[in-house]
């Protein structure tokens, strides 16, 4: 068990946050950058004193302010994973992971480990000769090398190329399946998170907005942040109840939705773009949705098997639809098109 | 060719003329024989020999004091450190002959520590350790500048690395600062080298001229000046050898793989 308290200010920062991971569990952290994220691993790992704070790992007190215990970083077993990997350019990968080993068979068990990751072929290059794939390769050996109670990722995939990324992500999430001690990796990517976490915290500005798994995230954000930040079309209104028990929403800008969530005053409305239809302008409503609104397409941009829509509304929209449907559709900026989805898709937050 | 690209292309020759035609001459002058009849006179190898026993001395406690004190100051912010830094590099812009005159007045016999520089049994005034003293007073900035350049250029996630990886600071300092440090720290102690072999004021005033003692290759080129001009020059020559073998080294050693300057 990892539990990690921390309250401090730090700059222009409030930092106040409060989390607990058990063994062999994952806890995504994600959040805007400036949210206080890396900072919640410093203060992990021992790089960073909170005014107020508590760590707690593998059974024993790491920090206890309150107590004044604060034991140095050396002495935490951390396995901490730095941004850009923070490997040491004068030594060769073998003696980079074999760093934090004593003993004469330092060398057997830092190729052993290389060999775990598959690189050992590489293991007497410098860290300069090196891809970004292997360097995390070599850093992720050597922050397993002391046997950590705990692994601390900071971004482990941001210094990554977008092809190198996905077998990164299949490699670090097979990883963090096999470990059996806490995990923390932090991520300004919602879908990262999603991907790599069993559970995510949503971070922004120093506090917690909201905790769960990635899917009731994503399909229950209980703030316009969480829903804008997990992909969703945000839009700003006010609402008050309708008699058929649905609430009803007068977009700022012009415009109304309808929503099976319950809210009054004003509000953020969100949708994800693939709940949203698109049909040409002009047409009569058909059908079972009920939020229609009126749009001239901005930008087409294509993005694997489907397109994504930038559209301007009365507020900004965008929809995700297949590749075939656009075509059909003849879809290019300047048209204009009706976007609809159902109110049952639509989530409304006060704000 | 237009006027402003020429104005440039003229300053820098008559700059570059300036600079080495003093050292162009120095070798014009003095044939290869003259170099090591020089070479071959007793007061000649007595200043050499005490040039690199004073030089090396004041390297070696320079580089020891100096580089944890440098490292010090490129890691940690206190109050006060501006002052610090500045009192540090004084030396740099003090007149040589001031800060003969001032470590006469600090640890001369009638100076501020005179007294408990004498109770220890230490003669520095017209003795070979004098020598050390004033050139390491005049060198040291010299090294703890460049030294600090050094360390603060150092991405600091690397010590937090070797921290989480279970060293200590010191380990740290030692494993990692030290040798990804390395190639501004031999800058450094070049530069540092070079003042100390040139240095010939302080030296003069604190520890006095004396042959096998405290004149050094400069003292013993000034005391050849009006008597053995050609000495003089071949002994100049050797200086100017010396200097630009340094020069050299540390143009040359940043590139050195070595040292670990990944490059980037």
């Amino acid at each position: 068990m990892l539990r990690v308290e921390a309250r401090t200010r730090l700059g222009a920062l409030d930092l106040d946050l409060t989390v607990e991971v058990a063994p062999g569990e994952c806890l995504a952290v994600a959040g805007p950058s400036g949210a206080g994220k890396t900072s919640l691993l410093r203060v992990a790992a021992g790089l960073l004193r909170p005014e107020h704070g508590l760590v707690e790992a593998g059974g024993e007190t790491w920090l206890d302010t309150r107590r004044g215990l604060d034991l140095p970083p050396e002495r935490r077993r951390c396995g901490y994973l730095f941004q850009e990997y923070a490997l040491f350019p004068h030594l060769s990968a073998w003696q980079n992971v074999a760093y934090p080993l004593r003993g004469s068979d330092r060398r057997q068990r830092a190729a052993a480990l290389l060999d775990r990751f598959g690189m050992s072929a590489l293991a007497d290059s410098r860290p300069s000769t090196l891809s970004g794939g292997e360097r995390q390769r070599v850093a992720l050996a050597r922050a397993l090398a002391r046997e950590p109670d705990v692994l601390l990722l900071d971004e482990p995939l941001s210094a990554l190329d977008a092809r190198t990324r996905a077998g990164a992500v299949r490699e670090l999430g097979a990883l963090l399946r096999d470990a059996d001690v806490p995990a923390v990796l932090v991520t300004h990517d919602f879908a990262e998170a999603a991907a790599l976490g069993d559970r995510v915290a949503i971070v922004d500005a120093g506090r917690l907005l909201q905790e769960g798994s990635p899917s009731d995230l994503a399909a229950a954000p209980q703030s316009a942040f969480v829903a804008d930040f997990t992909g969703a079309v945000v839009l700003t209104g006010t609402a008050h109840g309708a008699p058929d028990g649905l609430t009803h929403v007068e977009l700022d800008g012009g415009g109304a939705v309808t929503s099976t969530d319950r809210a009054a005053g004003p509000v953020a409305v969100s949708v994800y773009p693939w709940e949203i239809a698109i049909e040409p302008a002009g047409e009569a409503p058909h059908g079972s949705t009920q939020n229609r609104l009126a749009a001239e397409v901005l930008s087409v941009t294509v993005v694997g098997n489907r397109v994504r829509l930038g559209l301007a509304g009365p507020q900004p929209l965008a929809a995700e639809i297949t590749r075939t449907s656009a075509d059909a559709l003849g879809l290019r900026p300047g048209v204009r098109v009706m976007a609809s989805w159902k109110a049952a898709a639509t989530r409304v937050v006060a704000v | 060719m237009r006027w402003f690209p020429a104005l440039l292309v003229l300053a820098l020759a008559v700059a570059l003329a300036f600079l080495t035609l003093p050292i162009v001459a120095i070798f014009v002058n003095s044939s290869p024989a003259d170099l090591v009849d020089s070479l071959g006179d007793q007061g000649a190898r007595d200043a050499l020999w005490l040039s690199l026993r004073t030089t090396a001395a004041a390297l070696a406690i320079i580089v020891v004091v100096g580089t944890p004190a440098a490292y010090l100051l490129a890691t940690r912010s206190f109050r006060g450190k501006a002052l610090v830094v500045t009192l540090v590099e004084l030396p740099l812009v003090l007149p040589p002959a001031v800060a003969g005159v001032a470590l006469l007045a600090a640890v001369g016999p009638e100076g501020l520590l005179g007294g408990a520089v004498d109770a220890a049994g230490i003669q520095l005034t017209l003795a070979t350790a004098g020598v050390v003293v004033a050139l390491t007073f005049v060198a040291s900035p010299f090294y703890v500048r460049q030294a600090m350049a050094a360390f603060a250029s150092v991405d600091r996630t690397l010590l937090d690395a070797s921290r989480t990886l279970g060293a200590s600071e010191a380990r740290g300092f030692v494993r990692v600062m030290i040798p990804t440090a390395m190639p501004g720290l031999v800058a450094g102690g070049a530069l540092a080298l070079g003042r100390a072999l040139g240095e010939f004021g302080a030296t003069l005033m604190f520890a006095g001229s004396f042959q096998g003692i405290t004149q050094t290759v400069p003292l013993e080129i000034y005391n050849r000046l009006g008597t053995d001009f050609d000495g003089a020059l071949a002994l100049s020559a050797v200086l100017v050898a010396v200097s630009v073998a340094i020069l050299l080294a540390v143009k040359l050693v940043p590139r050195a793989e070595v040292f670990g300057g990944a490059p980037r």
